[in-house]
């Protein structure tokens, strides 16, 4: 065995490139994005150059393009961006600390328990029985009663989730299909309440349940970020504990991890990010599922990188499923979450097709 | 005495798995756990870093009693490697980094990536460094394991059935790469051995486990025999070999 100086660093230096690469690849994601965004930006009705753009995004710029732009773009923009890291993230998450593959918001029942509280608020509480006089699309009277209504039963499912995990000793693992049970049932209730109100009712539920970005405006963005990063800051601050669960759960407790806290408190903030971005803009499935597959196939699954880059790819499809919708058959905007199902599904089949090399 | 265990008793249920077991460790010695499938070996080493809480008994870490020490403060202590670990997607290099896990506060500093390179090294590792885990054999395998349990840098490294996947070349290399850890760095080791003349050629202490019990512990003195047979159920002798001493079974 050679002991020199030179192998010692010439090995060292070999590890570095592999990580740098994984960097650049994220870089890459991250230029991807932006101008992703420049683009989303300045398309729409009223068409204006990515010069036009940027402009008035420094403030160089007066009048109309200016309103479209800080009202009505950029927030829709940033909304799909924070949303699309914060739905990837949370997939993420919860597939290491499940360690199931399928592990995602809509696989958990979280995102049926969101759509159950929001029918409860408008076909229950009336938040939304009387048609507004906006008339069309507007059906929702009280989307605050709604919105709240959704989080609280988005995270009662988590509860139940945890208090599964913790009390009736399901493993991990079993964990999504109490999920798919729990989201099953959330449905069937859902449905129950459909069945017995009004067609105006039930189309205000339908409404709600299609994922759309255009929800948000500033004030639910500034909501959403602040959620989103929160939790992007403790996921990152957990990114080693994560590798450790990685490698099982006695490695991992032998490598000092507290496994248990660490699982409840992910699974509760990744659960906390769901509930948050699905009650403000609907359900948009696939996302937290495709976006770390993706990204687990180009740098693999150590969590330092992947979860930023999961983020980094969330936000980039979400943004591109947005535009998508907007532009496709423009003026007619697409609800996101019809398309992300309709994009998300065939991705996710391909990747299991291709990716009987990836765990 | 970095390690001293004093009347443990576990039981899964109302099943006694291990009764009254107690030893001690120094420094730099090299104790082996020995005993039939099924005997308490593995329950007791987990029972060492504190995955398993003995009903009874007390184990102390140098002054420390372990069930008073965070999980944490534990894994700066004791690496452990279980008997049964699986394999992912993860290069050798990121593997073997994670022991360096509790001693990281942020981010891998590069002494953290030099130490590592070292270890693997030694382990005979290098040429792996950006293989993935999960294309590696089954003696690859538990070389890396073994090499992020020395990454730890423990006092004491506890070792379940070590070299259970390794042909003969690499079960000596191994055992004699934790030897020289052991007493360069002055690190105990507890070592559930499943092979008696391994064990014997490479341990200081032995603790021979029967039906939830230590029917004898102690130094290469108590490997007699009349010891074996009784402990295993299998008539042996003992012999010496040109310098080494051997059990044939009979
Ligand atoms: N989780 C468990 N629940 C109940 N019994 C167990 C469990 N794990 C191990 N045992 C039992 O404890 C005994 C000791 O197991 P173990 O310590 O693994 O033995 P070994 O000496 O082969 O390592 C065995 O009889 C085994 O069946
Ligand atoms: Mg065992």
């Amino acid at each position: 065995m050679v002991r020199d100086e030179t192998v010692l660093d010439g090995g060292v230096t070999h590890y570095l490139k592999y990580t740098w690469k994984k960097k650049l690849i994220m870089s890459g994601l991250v230029a991807m994005t932006a101008l992703l965004s420049l683009y989303a930006i300045s398309a729409g009705s009223a068409e204006l150059t990515p010069w036009q753009v940027v402009l008035t995004l420094l403030g160089r710029t007066e009048g109309q393009s200016q309103i479209i732009i800080w009202s009505i773009r950029l927030p829709r923009v940033l909304a799909a961006l924070v949303a699309g890291i914060g739905l990837a993230v949370a997939g993420a998450v919860m597939q290491n600390i499940l360690r199931n593959p399928l592990a995602a918001p809509s696989t958990l029942g979280i995102a049926q328990g969101a759509a159950f509280g929001a029918a409860l608020a408008i076909i229950g509480w009336g938040a939304g029985s009387t048609p507004s006089s906006g008339g069309g699309a507007l059906l929702i009277n009280s989307p605050y009663i709604v919105t709240i209504s959704a989080f609280v039963a988005a995270m009662l499912t988590t509860l139940i989730i945890l208090f599964l995990a913790q009390y009736k000793g399901v493993s991990p693992e079993s964990m999504v299909l109490a999920g798919v049970a729990l989201g099953s049932l959330f449905s069937a209730a859902t449905m129950l309440l459909q069945y017995f109100t009004n067609d105006v009712n039930v189309a205000a539920v339908v409404f709600w349940t299609f994922g759309d970005i255009g929800r948000a405006s500033w004030g639910e963005l500034g909501i959403m970020s602040f959620v989103v990063f929160g939790a992007m800051l403790f996921f990152l601050f957990n990114r080693w504990n994560y590798n450790a669960l990685d490698s099982g759960t006695e490695t991992a407790k032998g490598l000092g991890v507290n496994v248990e806290r660490t699982r409840q408190l992910g699974m509760f903030v990744a659960s906390l990010i769901t509930a948050t971005i699905v009650s403000f803009l609907g359900i948009i499935a696939f996302i937290g599922l495709v976006a770390p597959h993706l990204v687990k196939r180009l740098i693999g699954g150590d969590n330092r990188f992947l979860i930023p880059a999961s983020g980094v790819m969330g936000a980039l499809l979400l943004l591109a499923a947005d535009t998508l919708s907007r532009r496709i058959i423009a003026p007619v905007v697409l609800p996101v979450g019809a398309v992300t199902s309709f994009l998300g599904a065939p991705l996710f089949l391909y990747l299991l097709v291709r990716g009987s090399k990836l765990r | 005495m970095i390690l001293s265990v004093n009347g443990v008793e576990f039981r899964y249920g109302c099943r006694t798995i291990l009764e009254n077991i107690g030893f001690t460790v120094r420094r730099g010695e090299f104790l082996s756990i020995l005993g039939n499938n099924g005997a308490g070996k593995s329950t007791l080493l987990k029972t060492l870093n504190k995955i398993l809480l003995p009903q009874q008994g007390s184990i102390y870490v140098g002054q420390q009693e372990l069930c008073k020490l965070s999980r944490l403060s534990i894994a700066l202590k004791m690496a452990y490697v279980a008997q049964n670990y699986g394999s992912n997607r993860q290069t050798v290099f990121d593997a073997v980094l994670l022991g360096r896990k509790p001693h990281i506060k942020w981010e891998a500093t590069a002494a953290d990536l030099a130490l590592v390179q070292g270890i693997l090294v030694k382990t005979g590792l290098a040429e792996f460094a950006l293989r993935y885990l999960d294309e590696l054999s089954g003696g690859e395998l538990q070389k890396v394991v073994i090499a992020r349990a020395l990454a730890q840098e423990p006092e004491v490294l506890l070792l379940d059935e070590p070299t259970s996947n390794l042909d003969l070349k690499n079960q000596m290399e191994v055992l004699k790469t934790i030897r020289t850890a052991a007493k360069e760095k002055n690190i105990a080791v507890v070592a559930v051995m499943h092979d008696l003349n391994l064990a014997l050629r490479f341990s200081d202490k032995f603790v021979l486990l029967q039906d939830t019990k230590v029917f004898v512990a102690g130094g290469s003195e108590v490997m007699t025999a009349e010891n074996i047979t009784q402990a295993y159920g299998v008539s042996v002798s003992v012999d010496r070999v040109q310098g080494q001493t051997v059990v044939i079974p009979r």
